[in-house]
């Protein structure tokens, strides 16, 4: 079966050179604009792993992030934070709320595909 | 008019003024009662039956002479504001009851010169009340035309009764509390009243008698210049009579100060100093309205009365001619008024001034050291109430004997040139630290004699023993010695004679003795806290030098007698806190001393103060020049103490300032942080983007198509980023000042139709309707680009936040005081209120930290602010608009 992994990002085009990424690689791909939507979807599709921006319209990705972890179904979805907040007190906030890996943009989609992939 | 109609009159107004003076008590705290109108027209006790009727006696006999008495009152007031004030703060600060504590205690706190000072005031006082009750008994007669009214016996006389009911009345309002210095609301308050009505009064008569009896001043003039007399009457006189002017003005200069009443009106019931502004013009004004119509009246009664009527009486007699009975009883009541305040006023501050000078001191004490305090309240009360009834049974008695041949005008000015004996003690001891007790009590005794022999003795012999030759060949037929005219000065009044003679050597033997024998420490102490009150004024209990022996104990056993024990722990207790000084201290020094003497001062005055903490503690002499040490060294520890607090007070005002530097420059780094942390992460979004797709790029499997939008999507990024960086150089330019307007005066319609032109497109495509309702055509000064720049982002921010097909935008303009202004308004969705305040910072997104806004890089607004400020101009968004967001900015309009 195919890994499902859900990318919430509201800059379409960072969105759409991660879908080609993963879709490479054999994921099926799901996307969301912001937090609501995320969670709208990942309540019917349960996905592997969910890439999380965290500047978003309406919800941000910390508070997503605590509605996924609250979601009795989703204890063994992973978490990747992907945001441009790189500075040591969000990387530990990131990860202190639950998120299984913080990586900060710019970053390398051969190296964010690689990391992922070892996550599964 | 009947005798009773009018003795229910004169009733009924003293029960209105007692009406008056205990809503006064009864609402000490009242604006009504305590402003300074109230103590201008206590002031004005100064203007007695001597002035309602006396002057116009006056000035119907000897012309305008009777002004000399208000001239001096009228130079010394612009004075007072330096003078008064300083007398105030003294008699303040010492807890001063009246002039003879005012004096006595300057020279030392002397028991004998205070006692000597109220005999003074007696001497004085006394006939002036005999003559105001005089004037109540004539001017009651002439109304009810009952000429066997005078010889009638006491029991009968009105006036005797009248006397009786103005002492009860001071009795009841002026012992209402044990300690003098307190003041009297309701006692004031009716003299304020008083001062009224017999000015309001005696301006009536004085224009009925002008302008309803004769046509007016001119015509008045011109049928007394017929008079053989005239000239006399109208004219300042020669030389001579220039120093008979001179004399008179002096003399009602001191009176204003030293006149036992006028001392307790303007001195110990004074609540703030702030009135003395007020009395400085006031009084002399009132002053001047109560002289204005004299001169007239005068000519008046002189033209249409005959001679053998009483001068002085012009005011009553000139409508009673007429039959106008009801304006001759408003006369009497004014006439009535300035004699109840001058008995009224006077008597309560002679009785203090009998009591706590002289009884108490020289009789009293030994008992009441061992009177419990209810006793000896009620003891020192009922002392003050007996001095009260005896002054004004004395007065009475006085009058009956001795005032039937005196003018009112020539009796006042015996008690002036009496009273006048204090003034080398009174105003050289408030500038002279060299006066001594004993200089003090010379020159008044001196001057006293003179006065007696110079003014009394002449009016004792001619009621006793007409035929004596003393007044015209002098004592032991010494022409010399005549007492009218003293060395042989012929050509002044006697009052003025007296007046002369009697001050000239008042001064030379006190100034004389005070050369020539040095006072004790303790004169020179007091000297120094009256002299330079302003040096000792925060001292206060630290200026009084003392050394010797006391207990706290034994001290405070003397307060609870007189004060009670709760009144007296409460103010040991504000006393210690105070000067830091232990509950528990055994040991009584100089400032307990000090401090008991003034909470024992107002009650029985300060010479017996004196006396009773001596009785309790053993005082060491002290060497004078030990005394100026110790002043200096207090005075040096204050100052020290001053200026330490004065410098720490301006390290922690730096240290303050410096912490708000510190904070500004903290909060400014961290406003520069954010921006870079938002700088930074507009800069990634696209760099993110960009570096992510040439990533994917690689591929060579990628279809076609998908390649071609990748490399789209990298040149928009591409783009993105160039106007970032444009924008964010702009703003910091324009942050810094150095970017270079290219200011022109120009139409602003043209540049809003530019904008409108430029997004034209892009709303016509959303769908949103631009409209700009044209005003006449307004110049502004601006640089065109950069406020192109402005619209040109309002406008992109109104079509964002539109809805479309529905968008509206509306732009307008208005001339604003020498500005334009230009709206912008749409019916998107709006600012949150909340956000009002911030939507111009160049860090709005960051504030709101993990939140996006819909697009845009967040620094429109900033630099469009930077843009309109750099034109003396300013943005902000219209609170009052709630169909959307309407954002107005405004640039110099041209001349």
């Amino acid at each position: 079966m195919k890994k499902k992994i859900l990318i919430v990002d509201d800059e379409p085009n960072i969105v759409m050179s991660l879908e080609y990424a993963f879709k490479k690689k054999d994921f099926e791909v799901f996307i969301a604009r912001d937090g609501t939507e995320a969670l709208e979807i990942a309540e019917k599709q349960f996905p592997d792993v969910v890439l999380l921006d965290i500047m978003m319209p309406q919800m941000d990705g910390y508070a997503t992030l605590q509605k996924i972890k609250e979601n009795k179904d989703m204890q063994d979805t992973k978490v990747v934070f992907l945001s441009a907040k790189n500075k040591p007190a969000d990387v530990q906030k990131g990860l202190d709320l639950g998120a299984d890996m913080y990586m900060t943009k710019p970053f390398s989609i051969k190296k964010i595909v690689t990391e992922i992939s070892n996550l599964m | 008019m009947s005798n009773y109609l009018l003795i229910l009159i004169i009733v009924g107004y003293l029960g209105f003024l007692f009406l008056i003076a205990f809503f006064a008590e009864k609402n000490g705290k009242s604006k009504w009662v305590n402003n300074p109108y109230v103590y201008v027209l206590s002031l004005a006790v100064y203007c007695t039956a001597w002035t309602y009727y006396g002057s116009v006696g006056i000035a119907s006999q000897s012309g305008i002479s009777f002004l000399g008495i208000y001239l001096g009152p009228v130079i010394a007031l612009p004075l007072w504001i330096i003078l008064m004030r300083k007398i105030i703060r003294i008699s303040k600060q010492q807890k001063i009851s009246s002039i003879a504590d005012f004096i006595s205690l300057r020279y030392g706190n002397s028991r004998f010169l205070g006692a000597l000072v109220t005999f003074t005031c007696l001497l004085a006082i006394i006939p002036y009340i005999s003559l105001q009750l005089k004037a109540v008994s004539e001017t009651f007669e002439i109304i009810t035309e009952d000429q066997g009214y005078a010889s009638s016996s006491i029991l009968s006389d009105t006036t005797f009764y009248i006397a009786i009911l103005i002492a009860v009345f001071v009795a009841f309002f002026g012992t209402l509390s044990t300690d003098a210095s307190l003041r009297k609301k309701g006692i004031i308050a009716t003299v304020s009243i008083e001062s009224i009505l017999k000015l309001f009064f005696f301006l009536i008569v004085g224009i009925y008698v002008t302008f309803y009896l004769f046509d007016g001043t001119e015509d008045l003039y011109i049928k007394a210049s017929s008079a053989s007399n005239f000239k006399t009457l109208s004219s300042f006189g020669g030389i001579e009579n220039g120093f008979n002017w001179l004399f008179t003005i002096c003399l009602s200069f001191f009176a204003i100060f030293l006149l036992p009443r006028q001392f307790h009106v303007a001195v110990v019931e004074n609540e703030e100093e702030g009135h003395l502004k007020k009395a400085v013009w006031l009084f002399p004004l009132y002053l001047l309205l109560f002289n204005l119509l004299v001169i007239f009246i005068a000519w008046a009664g002189n033209i249409s009365l005959p001679s053998s009527v009483n001068h002085d009486y012009y005011t009553l007699l000139l409508p009673l001619q007429e039959g106008n009975i009801f304006l001759a009883t408003l006369v009497f009541i004014g006439g009535f008024s300035a004699v109840i305040s001058m008995i009224v006023v006077s008597t309560l501050a002679l009785s203090t001034m009998v009591s706590n000078n002289i009884i108490i001191p020289y009789g009293f004490l030994k008992k009441m050291i061992q009177g419990n305090p209810e006793e000896n309240s009620k003891n020192i009360k009922n002392i003050r109430r007996l001095a009260i009834f005896t002054l004004t049974i004395v007065a009475y008695f006085f009058y009956i004997i001795f005032s039937a041949q005196l003018s009112l005008y020539s009796i006042g000015l015996i008690a002036f040139v009496i009273i006048a004996q204090l003034a080398p003690s009174f105003f050289f001891g408030l500038f002279w630290r060299r006066g001594t007790a004993q200089a003090s009590i010379l020159g008044i005794v001196v001057g006293l004699v003179v006065v007696c022999y110079t003014l009394i003795l002449p009016i004792v012999v001619n009621t006793v023993d007409a035929d004596s030759t003393i007044m015209t060949s002098g004592l032991f037929d010494k022409d010399w010695l005549r007492p009218s005219q003293l060395f042989g000065v012929d050509y002044l009044t006697p009052e003025n004679n007296a007046f002369l003679w009697s001050l000239s050597l008042n001064t030379l033997c006190f100034v004389g003795f005070s050369v020539s024998h040095k006072g004790n420490y303790r004169e020179r102490n007091y000297a120094e806290m009256f002299v330079n009150y302003e040096n000792y004024e925060n001292l206060q209990e630290g200026a009084f030098v003392w050394k010797g022996e006391a207990y706290v104990a034994d001290i405070k056993r003397l307060l609870y007698r007189f004060l009670g024990k709760q009144k007296t722990d409460r103010a040991l207790k504000i006393f210690n806190r105070k000067h830091n000084i232990a509950e528990t201290e055994e040991k009584a020094d100089s400032r307990l001393i000090n401090f008991s003497e003034k909470l024992l001062t107002g009650s029985i005055g300060s010479a017996s103060a004196k006396i009773l903490l001596s009785s309790v503690s053993k005082e060491k002499p002290i060497s004078l020049v030990e005394v100026l040490n110790i002043l200096e060294e207090t005075k040096k520890t204050k100052a020290n103490n001053k200026l330490l607090i004065e410098k720490s007070e301006e390290l922690s005002t730096m240290a303050e300032q410096l912490k708000n530097v510190n904070v500004e420059l903290r909060e400014q780094d961290k406003q520069k942080d954010e921006f870079l942390d938002t700088v930074a992460h507009e800069l990634k979004t696209p760099i993110t983007s960009i570096k992510a797709a040439s990533e994917v790029l690689v591929d060579e499997d990628m279809p076609q198509e998908l390649r071609r939008q990748f490399l789209e999507n990298i040149n928009r990024d591409t783009d993105r980023l160039a106007a970032l960086i444009h924008n964010i150089l702009d703003l910091e330019k324009l942050s810094s000042d150095r970017a270079e307007l290219n200011m022109k005066s120009q139409k602003i319609n043209k540049t809003i139709e530019k904008a409108i032109n430029g997004i034209s497109q892009i709303a016509a495509r959303k769908g949103v309707e631009v409209s700009f309702s044209q005003q006449k055509n307004i110049k502004g000064v601006y640089d065109e680009d950069r406020i192109l720049q402005v619209l040109t982002n309002l406008l992109s921010n109104a079509l964002k936040f539109t809805k479309e097909d529905k968008g509206k935008i509306d732009i307008k303009t208005a001339e604003d005081n020498g500005f334009v202004s230009i709206s912008v308004e749409d019916n998107g969705r709006g600012i949150p209120k909340e956000e009002h305040s911030y939507i111009f910072e160049k860090f709005y997104q960051s504030k709101n930290q993990n939140i996006k806004k819909p697009q845009g890089s967040g620094f429109g607004l900033a630099i469009c602010k930077r843009i309109v400020e750099s034109h003396n101009g300013k943005i902000w968004v219209d609170t009052s608009y709630d169909n959307g967001a309407r954002l107005i900015f405004t640039i110099p309009k041209s001349e």
